[in-house]
């Protein structure tokens, strides 16, 4: 701990923090709340440290200029939230297939469209993962303080270098917003994992052979000549249309995700081994579920919480572990019923009781408490 | 021990920057665990604001407050919102050169006229936020005088340290006086 | 006899340009106007949207960046930020580059950002078959303009110049010696340069306003028949020029570049890049 700093910050500023942590030199974005402090803070950060800001025209054209610099070798990030998120799913398609490593931060806030700019929401939680057209793979943090702002946004550019393929962090305008003490890593601290490049043979290795079990390698533009398509193209880089490459390929850029989830799972759990009443909830809604989960063990009454720090892929193995001997799950979040229907998807359904809030309040500990009263336990 | 306190007001008061100084003085200086957050419409000037800190010797789960043990007023608007969030026997400080709320046993009143002296020995209204926060720390005793000055120097603009240290004595003095 | 095959990815070929498409045309100018700038091609990235032009970039052996539609100023302008040492040459046509990226090329020419961006302006979407563009003359036919279109259209030069980008010239797919030196000027310029192309699509324009456009070959010719350079439009009268297509350089001022200015602002911090 030599050296090293406590902070009281802001989420975004945390998230900021931990992007330069991590390496990150090219930052493009657009103004948007709740999200600009990030911007805000690159836009100063990156200059006066040999790395390039850029405020771009519009949510598309800034995910756009960070894929083509990610190309050149540099790790890159964009932040916005609802409204710009929904322009970036166009491009997060072209990341996914392409397979550029960048990182998207979305601080989420009410909606649809417009919505309640200023207000927190989990509005974007299965847009991260269906939003884009075409089967894709979706990797996406969900932090719950200000901390995990800082260690999962680093880890969110571990693992788009990692994989190859853009990271979503999901905060919302809470975990944004608010200030909590932190302590800066000293450099060293965390591992930083970075994207092989070819050696200096000259020769460009395949650019999208799949490299298994190692950082993915990327021939940087400048190094040696390649070709980027977002059509269906073989490990060559350029198009096909023949049918079993196509189909080996789509299924390839998933595989590499799922096939190592032992890199890409993070939850936490807390007093989930004896759970009669289990809780599934994620960012700040989970800050208000451990609360609650506390409340409840006070009175003797034996809940937890399954809290997914990766929300995609789901930790399902884990989360059925606990579900499945749990007399009710209870899953607070705010929106009406995002999470809830990935709970579905794996635990019996007469067991799942939602707490949904989309007013621009905070879930409360007292709400999710009250929906127990009535529980049978 | 978890302590709640709210400072409410309109845009342009500087409560945020007030909960982020005593936030700050809480969480570095005195090793408090400590959560401030904010609530704030379009406006950057007028409508409603308000800027929570809980401090606690636990870590702090639900960033909100909800039973306030402390709170600043510098608005009759806010001061009517959030006074039934009011824990029982809390304490409020209100702006009394703008504010008015009737007395009552559910709460501890501190009328100061934080506007009309801030403007006489400051001879400007931009340090009414450091005075109502330093009144607010000498009344509940939440955090030491010297974490506010240290916090205080940490956080406000280069060149407006001594300035901002100057209100928070007037803050000390005028909460002292009230007593 | 010029030597292509040192540019060009012999195993992608052929391409997928229909026969009477000036895209190949163009495509061989731009070859030839690197080859002039002396350039390593491992310092050249070609960026592209989506279209039939679009497709050039697989074609050629440099850095190759095929994007989004109409997004490939978006990209570029990453690139060249990012590596300002990249030469970036963006190919694009008229629906790519001026509708659905008509905001991007705007910027872009106000950034002034040292990119070459070489618009291909057939005045049609070919690729989706033939629908009406940005660029498509007052009164043509195409399949969602069958009575003719009812769209004036823009002109490239003036846009581009108007957006801030500092070099802007016109040339056809006709006129081909004369869109080489164009090219080459616009690739050696600092700023954003724009060279708008005017060609024809036979196959999904051509053949639907045969009246105007009775064989490919006319459509070349109309190029020939019509294209006034500018200094002799400067002479004639706004109803004299109706229906012409005014070629050469409109454009060629300093202004500062925005990589530059950039490398400046880090520069005084670093003492130097890192």
């Amino acid at each position: 701990m030599t050296g090293s700093k406590f902070e009281f910050i802001q989420g975004n500023i945390a998230c900021a923090k931990g992007a330069a942590y991590a390496g990150c030199s090219f930052f493009g974005g657009y103004p948007i709340t709740p999200s600009t402090e990030i911007a805000e803070y690159m836009s100063e950060y990156l200059p006066k440290n040999g790395g390039k800001f850029i405020q771009m025209e519009d949510e598309i054209a800034s995910l756009g200029s960070i894929i083509g610099a990610a190309l050149t070798g540099a790790k890159t990030m964009t932040s916005t939230s609802g409204p710009g998120f929904s322009l970036m799913q166009e491009l997060i398609g072209y990341a996914c297939i392409a397979e550029v490593p960048v990182v998207i931060v979305d601080i989420m806030r009410g909606g649809p469209s417009t919505g309640l700019p200023t207000s927190p929401a989990q509005s974007d939680l299965l847009q991260a993962k269906w939003g884009t057209h075409g089967d894709h793979p979706t990797i996406a943090l969900v932090p719950s303080s200000v901390e995990e702002m800082f260690t999962e946004t680093v880890r969110a550019f571990n693992l788009a270098e990692y994989f190859r393929t853009p990271v979503l962090v999901l905060g919302d305008e809470i975990i944004g917003h608010m200030r909590e003490k932190i302590r800066i890593p000293d450099p060293g601290e965390i591992q930083i994992i970075n994207r092989t490049v070819p050696d200096n043979s000259g020769i460009c290795p395949l650019p999208y052979a799949s490299d298994s079990g190692k950082p993915a390698c990327i021939p940087n533009f400048g190094k040696s000549r390649f070709h980027v398509t977002g059509l269906n193209h073989d490990i060559t880089g350029f198009p096909t249309m023949d049918p079993a490459i196509v189909a080996r390929e789509n299924e390839r850029i998933l595989a590499k995700i799922y096939e190592q989830r032992e890199i890409v799972d993070k939850w936490e759990e807390i007093e989930c081994k004896d759970a009669d009443i289990l809780m599934l909830s994620v960012g700040s809604a989970a800050r208000a579920a451990e609360e609650a989960v506390k409340t409840l063990r006070n009175k003797g009454i034996k809940a937890g919480l399954f809290r997914p720090l990766t929300l995609w892929p789901f930790p399902k193995d884990t989360f059925v572990k606990y579900a499945e001997r749990a007399k009710y799950i209870i899953v607070p979040e705010m929106n009406l019923g995002q999470l809830k229907t990935v709970a579905e998807r794996f635990t019996k359904r007469s067991k799942i009781i939602p707490v949904n809030l989309v007013n621009g309040e905070p879930i409360s500990p007292e709400h999710i408490i009250s929906v127990t009263n009535y529980l049978n336990i | 021990m978890k302590y709640e306190v709210r400072f409410s007001g309109s845009g342009g008061q500087g409560i945020i920057l007030a909960s982020v100084i005593l936030g700050t003085a809480a969480a570095i200086y005195e090793n408090k665990e400590t959560v401030q957050s904010q609530a704030y419409g379009p406006e950057a000037r007028g409508g409603a604001s308000k800027a929570d800190v809980i401090i606690s010797d636990e870590p702090v789960g639900y960033p909100k407050a909800r039973e306030i043990d402390a709170m600043v007023c510098l608005s009759q608007k806010a001061a009517k919102k959030y006074i039934t969030s009011l824990k029982k026997g809390g304490i409020v400080i209100i702006d009394s050169d703008f504010v008015d709320i009737p007395e009552s046993k559910k709460y501890k009143l501190f009328k100061l006229p934080m506007s009309s002296t801030t403007l006489d020995k400051m001879g400007k209204l931009i340090a009414l936020n450091i005075v109502s926060l330093s009144a607010l720390v000498s009344i509940t005793k939440i955090i030491s005088h010297e974490a506010l000055e240290k916090a205080i120097t940490d956080s406000v603009p280069k060149g407006t340290e001594s300035f901002n240290i100057e209100a928070a004595l007037i803050g000390k003095t005028l909460a002292e006086t009230a007593k | 006899m010029f030597d292509y095959s040192k540019y060009l990815r012999a195993s992608k070929l052929p391409h997928i340009w229909c026969p009477g498409c000036g895209h190949g045309i163009v495509m061989k100018s731009i070859l030839r106007a690197i080859d002039k700038t002396g350039w390593e091609k491992d310092d050249i990235v070609v960026v592209s949207g989506i279209g039939c032009a679009s497709r050039l970039p697989g074609y050629v052996d440099f850095n190759t960046l095929h994007t989004a539609h109409g997004r490939a100023l978006a990209f570029a302008t990453g690139i060249k930020l990012a590596k300002p040492k990249m030469h970036v040459i963006v190919v694009s046509g008229d629906g790519d580059a001026l509708a659905i990226g008509g905001n991007h090329f705007i910027h872009a020419c106000r950034r002034n950002i040292d990119i070459t961006t070489i618009v291909f302006n057939n005045g049609i979407y070919g690729m989706t078959g033939g629908q009406y563009s940005p660029t498509t003359p007052d009164g043509d036919r195409s399949s969602t303009s069958p009575l003719g279109n009812m769209e004036p259209e823009f002109d490239v030069v003036k846009i581009a110049e108007g957006a801030g980008a500092t070099f802007t010239a016109r040339g056809t797919s006709y006129h081909v010696p004369q869109l080489d030196n164009y090219i080459h000027k616009a690739l050696m310029h600092k700023g954003f340069s724009v060279v708008d192309v005017i060609e024809a699509c036979y196959t999904t324009h051509g053949r639907v306003n045969k009246k105007k456009y009775p064989s490919n070959i006319d459509m070349l010719k109309f190029q020939k028949d019509n294209a006034i350079p500018i200094e002799k439009a400067k002479k004639l009268s706004e109803k004299e020029l109706e229906g012409k297509i005014i070629t050469g350089i409109f454009c060629e001022k300093e202004r500062t570049e925005f990589t530059e200015k950039y490398q400046k602002i880090i520069d005084s911090f670093s003492g130097g890049e890192k």
